[in-house]
């Protein structure tokens, strides 16, 4: 008998979807902001181990002299990069969503478990809710590097006005050191969040556009937690 | 529904498997719709035919732009300052960046500014006019719209001392100051808060001396409040303006406040 469980409310699978071609957006008119003062690298000295980013890379993606489209797309896409975050957060917080995602003490030493598990060092993984310890602290990281964002940029963009938010930011080019080195977070985040919803399989990445999981057995344990959650549609 | 979409007919009782399928494919659909609405949203963003750009930017996103200006001049005040640091912080090697207006057939000893009242009404002042106002150094963190920034020290009359100095309380109350160079190569417009901004200066001197010529001789602006597209160098005419005057690079597509 398959039975289904409900597994993401309707609103999350909005701020989710909605998120995706956003922060790409951002990230892609970011790119042809910083091109204009590349600046940033990896290395010692005047050694040069990695450069952000290589002219190929540029090339690539048609990136140069692109710089008034770049800020035109940033100032307009923020907005809603911006208010999805906070409607999603307000949402996580009214709805009681945060239980499952806010991490525990608990948390770490899952996570550690869960990573083993993941690279096949450890066989079992670990019991879990809804998400698991590794899951907990990276959905909960992601919303603060969110948040580190938009502060970090709201510095850059008015380090006149909001001064004190700049000064708070370590001042305007530490700040953009913060705003360029949270974007690369979001870019790995996204390779780690990709191959893992490859290897959760199809059950799962399904839930996200239709909100729940078919499971084939009798529910178990861990899943009838899952479900005693109430329908938030 | 149904009979649109015989598809979705269920015969008899419905099995919890037809439910499952039913509402996955349910689910699925409308997220393409959806997909497909955004991509078809996205490209009718992008097209940038000259019909539908607003000086060198698509018309939605200039109008987003010019609302931003709208929200964070709500929040504009004269007592937010630039950060300011000692002299001793002043890069002393600072950086030239763009010509633009900056044509070679120039004698700043002949150069006058024109300050234009009204129409058929312009003042010409010389440096020397200037220099017998009251004096003002900043040292600021100087902020161009490409990403850098660098710690430069500047000195002049602020324009706010300027207006009062030549009773230009009226020509003050429009909303806009248009300035452009000599050879009106480069032209700016600047809002009229920010010009009246405590930190904005009509400036003669840098790092103590003055300014070189590659710096806008003998006269630039230095607008702390503004990226440096609008620290227009070499200033030929100086006018004021109920609406927004040219302005070079907001014609090449970027945002007419550049406020900081």
């Amino acid at each position: 008998m398959k039975t289904i469980i409900k597994k993401h409310p309707l609103a999350v699978r909005w701020f989710h979807w909605i998120n995706f071609p956003v922060l790409a957006i951002m990230i892609w008119s970011g790119l042809l902001i910083y091109w204009a003062n590349d600046v940033y690298r990896i290395g010692f000295g005047s050694t040069t181990l990695l450069k952000f980013f290589p002219d190929s890379f540029y090339k690539a993606l048609n990136i140069p002299f692109r710089l008034a489209e770049g800020m035109a797309y940033h100032f307009v896409f923020m907005w809603l990069f911006a208010i999805n975050g906070i409607l999603y957060v307000l949402f996580t917080l009214i709805s009681g969503q945060w239980r499952y995602l806010f991490p525990d003490r608990r948390s770490f030493q899952e996570a550690w478990l869960v990573i083993l598990h993941d690279l096949h060092i450890r066989r079992s993984a670990p019991p879990q809710l809804k998400y698991n310890g590794a899951q907990k602290i990276t959905y909960t990281a992601i919303i603060l590097m969110g948040l580190g964002s938009l502060l970090s940029g709201l510095a850059i963009y008015k380090p006149a006005q909001l001064n004190w938010l700049c000064s708070l930011m370590g001042g305007y080019t530490v700040a953009r050191v913060i705003h360029f080195v949270l974007t690369i977070g979001y870019c790995l985040f996204f390779v780690v969040h990709i191959l893992q919803v490859i290897r959760a399989g199809w059950n799962n990445f399904s839930s996200m556009v239709t909100g729940f999981e078919v499971a084939d057995t009798p529910k178990q344990p861990a899943a009838s937690a899952v479900n005693q959650e109430p329908p938030i549609i | 529904m149904k009979k649109i979409f015989p598809f979705f007919k269920s015969k008899g009782p419905r099995t919890q498997e037809d439910l499952i399928r039913r509402k996955t494919i349910g689910s699925f659909l409308l997220f393409f719709l959806l997909i497909a609405l955004a991509i078809f949203g996205w490209m009718q963003l992008r097209v940038a035919t000259p019909g539908r750009l607003s000086d060198g930017v698509q018309k939605p996103l200039r109008k987003v732009l010019d609302v931003n200006e709208k929200i964070f001049n709500r929040n504009f005040s004269t007592q937010h300052l630039s950060k300011t640091y000692p002299v001793s912080a002043a890069d002393k090697k600072v950086r030239v960046n763009g010509d633009v207006g900056m044509s070679d057939d120039f004698d700043p000893a002949s150069w006058k500014l024109q300050l234009v009242k009204a129409s058929g009404d312009t003042l010409l002042l010389t440096l020397d006019d200037l220099k017998k106002l009251p004096k003002t150094e900043i040292v600021f963190d100087f902020k161009c719209i490409e990403g850098w920034s660098q710690i430069t020290h500047w000195g002049g009359v602020r324009f706010q001392d300027f207006v009062k100095a030549y009773h230009l309380e009226k020509e003050a109350s429009m909303k806009y100051i248009g300035m452009h160079t000599p050879d009106e190569e480069y032209y700016v417009g600047i809002d009229m808060p920010s010009a009246l901004h405590p930190q904005t200066l009509l400036c003669y001197e840098m790092n103590g001396k003055p300014l070189p010529l590659n710096q806008g001789q003998p006269l630039r602006m230095i607008i702390p409040v503004k990226y440096g597209i609008k620290s227009l160098k070499r200033i030929g005419t100086l006018f004021f303006s109920e609406s927004r005057p040219p302005d070079y690079w907001f014609e090449r597509g970027y945002d007419y406040y550049a406020g900081l």
